[in-house]
């Protein structure tokens, strides 16, 4: 029993993650057209933004160890400490949740950038060319990052507080071997609230109406006298932004390194894909959906059965929907389908 | 249906054997002309060409044809461990068995079309690549990859000879399949299928799969079942992909499982897209970039930038150098995206257009180019 | 079907022209083969050359980048030593030595480069071009045990000589030995008969263990070596779990652990891998853990620097083995360190060490032996016995060319000093107590001449 309540939240924290991960890909898809491989390089953009905030925060005066004669070693004391004594350990402590608000301009602006001087001359163009210019652009990005922060994972440690797990067992009178990560259950929690916001931005402005009216039929919205190219630069701004914090807030999960983007890209296409093309709602639904299945695959009493189940678990699932349902979950006919 | 230029393509034929053939004396300059390198431009030739087939001509776009690759690989080391060490049948066999499970696979992903058949294709590719990484040791050895040892059965060759003090090699009856012998058994293979992608392109076959790529709900209202005609294309370019496979095997006898990650597949894809999809030529240009790159700039450290600016003053070569350093040896990967981003931008065709842009420049009496990327003008034909 | 056409299309004037093609490739001069080498010559002889090159393969794009170019610095600057240029580093210490400290032979050294990737097929691509365009004498370096292996064969096959890098997997001098292929690195079985008596001291011998192991060979060796150490200690293996290697996320091989009963867990994880996984399962509460009485333990047996850089403070107090660390304070390791710190900046890493002191090793053997001649430089390594390299009495075994030397068991420190100072040595284990008989790994190393 406590093991299936644990693998159900682990799931559902899985799940989470890979919706928020995809939610940045599927709104660029879906909106405009455009196979954006350099969707991983955002999501690691984002992560690094936690990492030079963190850096910036902890810039240090260094004291030299003198026992050290052949290079120069040190211990290092943050200025912020120095400076502000107890309060600066606080701030550097909450650098992740903090290094949001650094991140949100950040990204836009990247996203922003971006779209103007590159992507925006490739709507009309066809999908092979927009995946070699995305990948060019994903393997700059990636190895600027390397040649500034190393190839090595750097560590980004939650806030102390939320560093440990939640008993939670007790919350729900199960065993006092149920406990989780706080960490993970505010990334879950941080998901949800981005999901819903970006569904209401979508919903229920006029704004994004438009947007979403552009997503169905872009020259009808284009002839009513409305600015559909910036609107789409907006998206995808706010596509980076997502994506980026879902960047930031992971790299405590993860220890942020340059080549994480290209990991999470193949999962990202296939979160997207499974849920359908051009639907926000699916890309949940399948993030969900893979994230509970691969957990229950990574079970031992599972793999005894099928050996290397969890290896392969998220691309059978890939193979049996889109076999099943046409479009995935709940795809629209006609988007990408040429 | 137009016409194929048989002239043209006699010409084409022609001067591309030539080139191929004489790899190893215009590569010298560029220090690529070594039995390794030249093996893998032949190899990976045979691959995107074959890839091109699909992408090219239908705009099916597979992220999954390197699990082809890969099972023409771990056949053809199964072949040489068991049967002999001769390639002939090692080949035959990854290219039958590799059609096999393209047919199978093709099958089952041509059922979509667009970005969910790429997804499909993917998914396979990498359940391919998991399990063949973790659960299939026992078949392809895992991480370490295939590998040939003393003691394997070998029971064609044990009929003639005893096995030696080493491990045998391999070769083409009697011709060695390591260095330059090698590469010119692979460039006559990728000579011929270079032919027979150039007869399917100019076939009422060719012509009817780029009508699907042109249109294809026209094709299905005209009385076309497509489905067949995808096969049948997705088959043929798997069997080229595990020909590749089995070369590979063949020059260099270990399998590994990360030839048929995502990323293998991947890179066929941008091959083909930064030479000009659909057209003959095309890949083998990409080919050539991205494995140059690979092997040749990766490679090039301050020691040899100085070598190669030798030529100049000192003084300006001693400011080139460090300016040029990030971008080669371990820079070699950022060089590379920037050329993609530049290629896509300024030749939206790949380096055909660009070539066909030059030559148009040249000749003022504007021929209809040899490779044209989509046959807009074609019509289907009606009836069977 | 209208396809029909196509076939008899193909048929006359199709075969002339491939037949053509044969044609011309039948006169195509054969004489660009130059690969062979008669039976006393081999292959890239310097001969009367004033410079040999050698080679050095590593990681210089992917997850090991940085001890790839970290192996590099060690790599160039045993060349400068080997030509007598700086302070000579290891050449002041090793004993016995033949170096002179003008190249190898009388010849200056020269090196090319190249990116393993830290995958097989680049890294054999790299070899080959470093043997068939670059002619270099000896190759080395990499990062990972499948990328050994896999160059290890192809210096069999051609012929020239690799000093391995860092590989830990028992395969590369066991199954999979090879006779031009020489490791200085420790391997899993060390890791474990090091790693026992420690265990043993600190964490009693009940205690329940929990393995997750990377699902690929090195993994499986390790996990099998100490499995086989703890049993014999008197725990119980509670589970041995596989992950996929770069999962990434491995929280739901973590879960499990938590009701297990287990009160041990082992990562046998290398790299990525295992600075996620340890991260992750620290964030699980599994270090402030009391199970049956004991508090939870986390074991990583096989650590390096650059790991500890990578997980940070989730390190501290965890147990593990490496081949070399910068703070030991004998002779060899300090002049080591003094030579590289003082080149770079700041203190080798063990990939580094093990690096540099497999290209002095070859170059000496060179010396010994007064030839490049393969056979006989390896016949001088095979059985070798070094001293004043920073590992104490080395000795490598003629059998499986595996090095013996003493194996170092650290501890993530409590309380860094500086940046640099994240392992701390918990004990040098003797090289007695970490050896084993070579057969029972099986392999077979192979002819001399190839």
């Amino acid at each position: 029993m406590d093991a299936i309540f644990l693998q159900i939240l682990n799931g559902l924290d899985k799940g989470g993650a890979y919706a928020l991960i995809a939610l940045g890909l599927t709104l660029v898809f879906g909106t405009l057209g455009v196979v954006n491989f350099a969707h991983g390089a955002l999501f690691m953009l984002g992560a690094f933004c936690s990492v030079s905030f963190y850096k910036l925060l902890t810039l240090s005066k260094q004291v030299k160890d003198e026992s050290i004669t052949f290079f120069d070693a040190f211990k290092e004391q943050p200025y912020l400490e120095i400076w502000f004594g107890d309060y600066g350990t606080a701030i550097i402590d909450y650098a992740v949740p903090l290094s949001i608000l650094f991140a949100i301009p950040v990204m836009l602006l990247i996203g922003l950038i971006m779209e103007r001087g590159l992507i925006r001359h490739f709507y009309k163009r066809t999908h092979a060319e927009q995946i070699l210019v995305t990948f060019g652009l994903a393997i700059v990005l990636q190895e600027l990052i390397k040649s500034f922060f190393g190839a090595n994972p750097i560590p980004m440690p939650p806030p102390e507080i939320v560093s440990g797990s939640a008993p939670i067992g007790a919350l729900f009178g199960l065993g006092e071997s149920v406990v989780y990560p706080w960490w993970r259950l505010i990334y879950l929690a941080f998901s949800g609230i981005v999901i819903a916001a970006v569904f209401a931005f979508l919903n229920m402005t006029t704004y994004g109406m438009v947007v979403r009216a552009g997503m169905m039929d872009r020259e009808t919205v284009g002839l009513l006298g409305i600015d559909v190219e910036r609107r789409f630069t907006v998206v995808f701004g706010l596509a980076a932004v997502v994506t980026g914090l879902a960047g930031v807030m992971y790299a405590p999960i993860l220890p942020p390194d340059y080549h994480m983007g290209m990991d999470f890209l193949v999962l990202s296409f296939v979160v997207v894909v499974v849920g359908g093309m051009g639907s926000l709602g699916g890309a949940v639904a399948a993030g969900f959906l893979l994230g509970i299945l691969q957990s229950f695959a990574s079970m031992n009493e599972i793999k005894s059965i099928f050996p290397g189940i969890d290896q392969i678990i998220i691309y059978l699932v890939a193979v049996i929907i889109l076999l099943v349902r046409p479009r995935g979950l709940l795809g629209r006919e006609g988007v990408m389908e040429d | 249906m137009k016409a194929p230029t048989i002239k043209n393509d006699i010409l084409v034929m022609l001067i591309f054997s030539a080139v191929i053939l004489s790899m190893p004396i215009w590569l010298e300059p560029l220090g690529a002309s070594y039995p390794d390198l030249l093996q893998k431009f032949a190899i990976f030739g045979i691959f995107a060409v074959g890839y091109n087939i699909l992408f090219g001509l239908t705009g099916y776009l597979s992220f999954g044809h390197a699990a082809f690759l890969g099972v023409g690989s771990y056949t053809a080391v199964w072949s040489f461990k068991l049967l002999t060490m001769n390639i002939f049948p090692a080949i035959i066999f990854s290219v039958l068995l590799s059609g096999l499970f393209a047919l199978l696979i093709g099958f089952i992903t041509l059922r979509r079309s667009g970005i969910y058949f790429s997804i499909l294709t993917l998914a396979f590719a990498q359940m391919f690549y998991n399990l063949a990484y973790s659960v299939l040791t026992p078949i392809t050895n895992g991480e370490t990859g295939l590998q040939l040892a003393r003691t394997d059965p070998r029971v064609i060759d044990r009929l003639f000879s005893e096995a030696g003090e080493g491990l045998p090699s391999t070769d083409f009856f009697g011709l060695a399949m390591s260095g330059y012998s090698g590469f010119y058994v692979c460039a006559i293979i990728l000579i011929v299928a270079f032919f027979i992608s150039q007869r399917i392109f100019h076939s009422p076959f060719g012509i009817k799969l780029r009508a699907i790529k042109s249109n294809q709900t026209r094709m299905k209202y005209t009385g076309y079942s497509t489905r067949p005609y995808l096969l049948t294309a997705f088959v043929i370019s798997g069997m080229y992909a595990g020909l590749a496979g089995g070369l590979m095997a063949a020059t260099d006898p270990l399998a590994g499982a990360e030839r048929m990650q995502w990323t293998a597949s991947g890179e066929v894809v941008l091959m083909t897209i930064l030479g000009g999809v659909g057209t003959l030529i095309g890949p083998m240009l990409g080919v050539g970039i991205i494995k140059y790159f690979e092997n040749i700039f990766s490679a090039l450290n301050e020691q040899g930038l100085h070598q190669a600016y030798s030529f100049m003053p000192d003084w300006l070569s001693n400011i080139l150098v460090p300016m040029t350093s990030p971008f080669v040896g371990e820079g070699w990967h950022l060089t590379l995206g920037a050329l993609f981003v530049f290629i896509v931008v300024f030749l939206p065709g790949g380096i055909m257009e660009g070539i066909d842009m030059i030559k148009k420049l040249f000749s003022k009496k504007s021929s209809e180019p040899d490779f044209e990327p989509i046959e807009k003008k074609t019509t289907p034909e009606s009836g069977k | 079907m209208s396809d029909k056409k196509n076939s008899a299309g193909w048929s006359r004037r199709d075969i002339m022209k491939a037949a053509g093609a044969f044609s011309a490739a039948g006169t195509m001069p054969m004489f660009f083969s130059r690969g062979a080498w008669a039976a006393e010559s081999f292959r890239n002889d310097p001969g009367n050359s004033a410079t040999v090159k050698l080679g050095f393969n590593v990681p210089q794009t992917g997850a090991y980048a940085d001890e790839g170019a970290d192996e590099l610095r060690a790599f160039k600057l045993a060349v400068k030593h080997l030509n007598g240029e700086g302070d000579g580093g290891l050449m002041n210490t090793m004993k016995p030595l033949s170096l002179k400290g003008n190249g190898i032979l009388g010849k200056k050294v020269t090196y090319v480069t190249g990116d393993t990737q830290t995958k097989s097929d680049a890294a054999r691509a790299s070899a080959k071009r470093m043997i068939e365009k670059d002619g270099v004498l000896m190759f080395s370096g990499g990062s990972s045990s499948g990328v050994a292996i896999a160059v290890q064969s192809l210096a069999q096959e051609m012929g020239v000589i690799f000093m391995a890098g860092l590989t830990h997997s028992n395969d590369t001098t066991g199954k999979d030995k090879r006779r031009y292929g020489f490791r200085h690195f420790f391997n899993a079985k060390m890791s474990g008969a090091a790693l026992g008596p420690v265990l043993k001291k600190e964490m009693g011998t009940e205690r329940a263990a929990y393995h997750l192991t990377a699902d690929y060979t090195w993994g499986w060796t390790q996990e099998e070596s100490i499995k086989e150490t703890t049993e014999g200690l008197g725990w119980k293996t509670v589970k041995t779990v596989r992950t996929p290697v770069g999962a990434g996320d491995f929280s739901q091989y973590i879960t499990p652990i938590l009701n297990s009963g287990a009160d041990t867990l082992i990562l046998n994880h290398y790299g990525k891998d295992m600075i996620n996984s340890l991260t992750q399962a620290i964030q699980f509460g599994l270090k402030d853990k009391n199970v049956n009485g004991k508090t939870f333990e986390i074991i990583v047996p096989l650590y390096s620097r650059l790991m500890a850089q990578g997980a940070g403070k989730n390190l501290r107090g965890i147990l593990g083995t490496t081949n070399w660390n910068w703070a030991l304070k004998d002779a060899g390791s300090q002049a080591f360190v003094k030579s590289f710190g003082s080149e770079y900046g700041f203190p080798p890493s063990q990939a580094a060490h093990t690096c540099y002191v497999q290209t002095l090793l070859y170059a000496n053997a060179c010396e010994m032996a007064g030839t490049f001649y393969p056979p006989e430089v390896i016949k001088q390594l095979e059985g070798f016995k070094f001293d004043g390299m920073g590992n104490g009495k080395t000795e490598y075994r003629a059998e499986d060319h595996q090095c013996f030397k003493d194996v170092l068991v650290v501890r993530g420190n409590e309380n860094p000093t500086s940046q640099f100072d994240l392992l701390e040595i918990v004990q040098e284990v003797p090289r007695a107590q970490v050896e084993y008989d070579a057969k029972i790994f099986g392999g077979e190393l192979g002819p001399y001449k190839v």
